[in-house]
């Protein structure tokens, strides 16, 4: 059963995303839509993140591994079939796998949550590290190759499924990412309705009270892990349809910023991240094409400012607000 | 009488030191056993050998004759025992009622869970602090909270590690009110060092000294035993 609160919170975001749909390819400049497709796929990796670490406790330091490997997958993939059908699958289906298996080593090794953070990181800049070795002919995936530094400027555009003719326009694709987008927040929702979902919060609170309470702690993180890997190759699949994937995508600078977007949105929430990764992204973007300052100590700035202004992030400070004004607006 | 839970030569070390020395030990059903003795007698390191915390390093734990040595602790749980940890974990960010419904949700559906769970926090006389977020409550009331999650899922044994630490002496004297009435439906297993807490319930104790189980008797006889004033004293037992 779904609650009043959840379903509203779904019906919005996904009248959001329907909204955003219709009328900004209809305003929005193709160069510009395709910048705002870059964040919403990004938004999907930041969402990724905030379910993992804020209802599940798991601070996973390099989200972008999985990212990174499903849009690898994807244009690996989808060069090699020439069709994107069932590129899609394959790119969602890998880096779920692998988080699968990095979780099954961390968790049920035990690993704390420090050396967690410190082997997701190392797991994509080893990911980051191969991809950029990876120049020349000898590095090929069938007939594909990696292309490294330079990534596969050749990734195709999602094409009508089993009609590789017919591949879609920059401003289809941006409907399909903010539609994915929606899906995304609605399904972690109610993913957090699920018994599965409780448990991975009470996991967060109390582990030992959790496991005395006879759940396997250690499947539970791991599955959710999974989904979190799910979520960030699906991000990932949307990247590489708008620029070109690239190692790039596994960088240290993509793996920190992901933690800025969930810290500064507001940890604990989902449309936080996802508010705070397009609004940082938007604002490091314009900084950038102003060239007046640096984007990442733009970042820098901005993030230091957030976390001293609004320590518990954007979203739940400006909830807390309004829950304040609301009282207020009642006593009087 | 069935024997719910037993040891038989039990032995915990961490490097040089022996905090569990071949401990032999069996708890029937419907039983309310105490387990005493003074700080550093190695009771903690047994109640987390028993509740699969610590893994044993020698000897071996049985549940209705099964070997459980190395199960992990949910897996402890899902046996059927209840486990109260000494100092109170609980999930603070929940609601008490979201907690012991997580508590039942494993066994049983979403609303066979809640009316167990009002049930449980009934029992415990804390059923209205069902909405009160667990992290805002006092000491007492989260023993109780947490103590509705054990007994919630109606487990076969429950095993308490002092129950009535950080309590008051008016919160203690319900407590013990409170285990002889859960005794009638379940076996516990009390591991405690107050002495007079334990008067009070015990039927029977065990003794832990330096690892080993010193003796074990009816409470009238071993209060009565100059060795156990002797090892709460300090004093060397031969």
């Amino acid at each position: 059963m779904v609650g009043f609160r959840t379903g509203l919170q779904i019906g919005v975001a996904l009248m959001a995303a329907v909204l955003a749909a219709v009328l900004l390819p209809r305003y929005l400049e193709l160069f510009t839509l395709i910048n705002a497709t870059v964040f919403v796929s990004m938004g999907v990796l930041a969402l990724s993140l905030g379910l993992i670490w804020g209802f599940g406790g798991i601070l996973c330091f390099g989200q972008t591994a999985f990212f990174g490997l499903g849009g690898y997958t994807y244009a690996v993939a989808s060069i090699n079939f020439g069709d994107t059908t069932w590129a899609i699958p394959l790119a969602l289906a890998l880096p779920t796998a692998v988080a699968a298996a990095l979780g099954y080593l961390m968790f049920y090794g035990r690993i704390s949550d420090v050396y967690m953070g410190v082997i997701t990181l190392t797991t994509t800049l080893i990911l980051f590290k191969f991809a950029n070795s990876t120049a020349g002919d000898q590095w090929k995936i069938g007939s594909s190759p990696l292309g490294g530094f330079n990534g596969i400027p050749g990734t195709p555009p999602l094409n009508v499924p089993f009609d590789p003719g017919t591949q879609l326009a920059p401003d289809q694709i941006f409907v399909i990412a903010v539609l994915c987008l929606g899906l995304c927040y609605a399904a972690a929702k109610l993913i957090l309705r699920t018994r599965f979902g409780r448990v991975s919060v009470a996991i967060k609170e109390n582990e030992l009270r959790a496991e005395l309470l006879g759940y396997d702690v250690r499947l539970h993180k791991m599955a959710l892990f999974a989904v979190g890997g799910f979520m960030a190759g699906l991000g990932g699949i949307l990247f590489a349809n708008c620029v070109f994937v690239s190692p790039t995508m596994f960088s240290l600078s993509y793996a920190g910023q992901v933690i800025i977007w969930v810290l500064v949105g507001g940890i604990g929430t989902l449309a936080g991240p996802v508010i705070g990764c397009i609004l940082i992204q938007t604002l490091t973007t314009y900084a950038g094409t102003l060239s007046m300052i640096d984007p990442n100590l733009l970042l820098g700035a901005l993030f230091m400012l957030a976390v001293v202004a609004v320590p518990k992030g954007l979203l739940p400070t400006a909830t807390n607000l309004l829950a304040k004004l609301a009282r207020r607006g009642d006593e009087s | 009488m069935t024997v719910l839970l037993s040891t038989d030569g039990l032995r915990m070390r961490f490097g040089g030191v022996v905090a569990v020395d071949g401990v032999t030990l069996a708890v029937n059903e419907g039983e309310l056993r105490c387990l005493i003795g003074p700080n550093g007698a190695g009771k903690s390191t047994f109640f987390k050998c028993l509740t699969g915390q610590y893994k044993p390093t020698g000897g071996r734990i049985f549940w209705r004759g099964r070997d459980i040595t190395a199960l992990d602790p949910f897996a402890v749980a899902r046996l059927g025992v209840g486990i109260k940890t000494q100092v109170p974990s609980l999930f603070d960010g929940l609601t008490a009622m979201e907690g012991v419904v997580l508590a039942v949700r494993r066994l049983h559906g979403e609303a066979e869970a809640r009316r167990r769970a009002v049930r449980a926090l009934e029992r415990l006389e804390v059923g209205d602090l069902g909405n009160r977020r667990i992290g805002l409550l006092a000491h007492g009331q989260r023993q109780l909270v947490e103590l509705a999650m054990v007994v919630a899922p109606e487990p076969d044994l429950i095993i308490l590690d002092e129950p009535t630490a950080g309590m008051s002496a008016e919160e203690t004297g319900r407590a013990a009110d409170l285990i002889r009435e859960l005794n009638r439906e379940h076996a516990i297993v009390v591991v405690e060092h107050d002495m007079q807490f334990i008067r009070t319930i015990a039927h029977t104790v065990t003794v832990f000294h330096q690892g080993r189980v010193l003796m074990e008797d009816s409470a009238e006889i071993v209060f009565k035993d100059p060795r156990v004033r002797d090892v709460y004293l300090g004093k060397a037992v031969a």
